[in-house]
C-alpha cells in the first residue's frame, strides 16, 4: 500500500510488476490511468497544470487508501498522482488495486478514484489554444459518485 | 494578573485561485479570539478588506482544512496551527 506525488511520469507495467511481486495470492489487478485530454469542449488544450497542497496531499491519499483497505479485501494498492505542467496525452494519475478476486479489485479502484477526485487536495489549471487560462471547476457528478459509496455502506 | 485569552500564531495557507486572488501563498498571524468556527473564520476573511473581501466573496465555494484535515463550516477551530483555504478539489 503506498502513495506517491510528484512531477515524474510513471510506467504502468513496471509499477504493476513491482506491486504484485511475491504475492501469488493475488488473483485480480484493476488498473486505472487518468490522462490529459486534448480539448475542452471544442477548444484545443495547450497545457494542464496540477497544483497540490504539500503536506496534506500525501496524508489525505493515505487516509483514502486506508478507507479502501477497510471496505474491500485488498492484497495491495498503489496511488501515483503527478503535479506540475502537463500536456495532452500525458498521464495524470495511476491507481492499482490488487485482490484475490476481481470484484474487490474493480470496486476498490473505482472507490479510490471517486474519493481521490473529491478529497485529495489537487487543483487543475488549463491553458487553452485561444489564450484562456482557467481553473477547472469541481463537477457535481464527482461529488455524487463519492457520496454513493457512503449510501452503499 | 489578567485573565486574558491568548491565541497562538497560526499559519494561514491559500491555494489555487485563492492564492492568486489574495496574492499571497501564506501568512502568519494571531486570529481574533471571537472566531471559534470555520464559518466565522470565512466571514472574518471577508471583513478584512482588500484583497480578502473579494477572494472570499463566494465563501460557499471555499473549503478549509484544519491541520491538514478537511473541515466543515461548523467545525471548531480549536488549537489548529495550520489553516488552509482552497477551492473544491479537481485532481484525478
Amino acid at each position: 500500500m503506498s502513495v506517491r506525488v510528484g512531477p515524474s511520469d510513471f510506467d504502468v507495467s513496471s509499477e504493476m510488476v513491482q506491486l504484485t511481486a511475491g504475492d501469488t495470492g493475488i488473483g485480480g489487478v484493476a488498473i486505472f490511468v487518468g490522462k490529459v485530454r486534448d480539448r475542452v469542449g471544442e477548444e484545443p488544450l495547450l497545457t494542464m497544470t496540477l497544483e497540490h497542497y504539500p503536506g496534506m496531499t500525501e496524508t489525505e491519499l493515505e487516509r483514502i487508501e486506508a478507507e479502501a483497505r477497510d471496505r474491500f479485501k485488498l492484497s495491495a494498492s498503489l496511488i501515483i498522482h503527478r503535479v506540475g505542467e502537463l500536456k495532452p496525452g500525458d498521464n495524470i494519475v495511476l491507481v492499482i488495486a490488487c485482490a484475490a478476486h476481481r470484484g474487490d479489485a474493480f470496486a476498490a479502484a473505482e472507490f479510490l478514484m471517486d474519493y481521490l477526485k473529491t478529497r485529495a487536495p489537487f487543483w487543475k489549471k488549463e491553458v487553452l489554444a485561444n489564450g484562456v487560462a482557467r481553473w477547472v471547476e469541481a463537477r457535481e457528478s464527482d461529488e455524487a459518485a463519492a457520496s454513493a459509496w457512503q449510501k452503499a455502506r | 494578573m489578567t485573565a486574558e485569552v491568548t491565541r497562538p500564531v497560526v499559519l494561514l495557507r491559500y491555494l489555487a485561485w485563492l492564492r492568486e486572488k489574495t496574492g499571497i501563498g501564506e501568512e502568519r498571524l494571531v486570529l481574533p479570539v471571537e472566531i471559534t468556527t470555520v464559518a466565522e473564520l470565512l466571514s472574518w476573511q471577508v471583513s478584512r478588506g482588500h484583497p480578502f473581501d473579494q477572494a472570499f466573496q463566494k465563501s460557499e465555494a471555499i473549503r478549509v482544512a484544519l491541520d491538514r484535515v478537511h473541515a466543515k463550516p461548523g467545525s471548531p477551530i480549536g488549537g489548529a496551527r495550520e489553516i488552509a483555504f482552497f477551492p473544491p478539489v479537481t485532481g484525478g
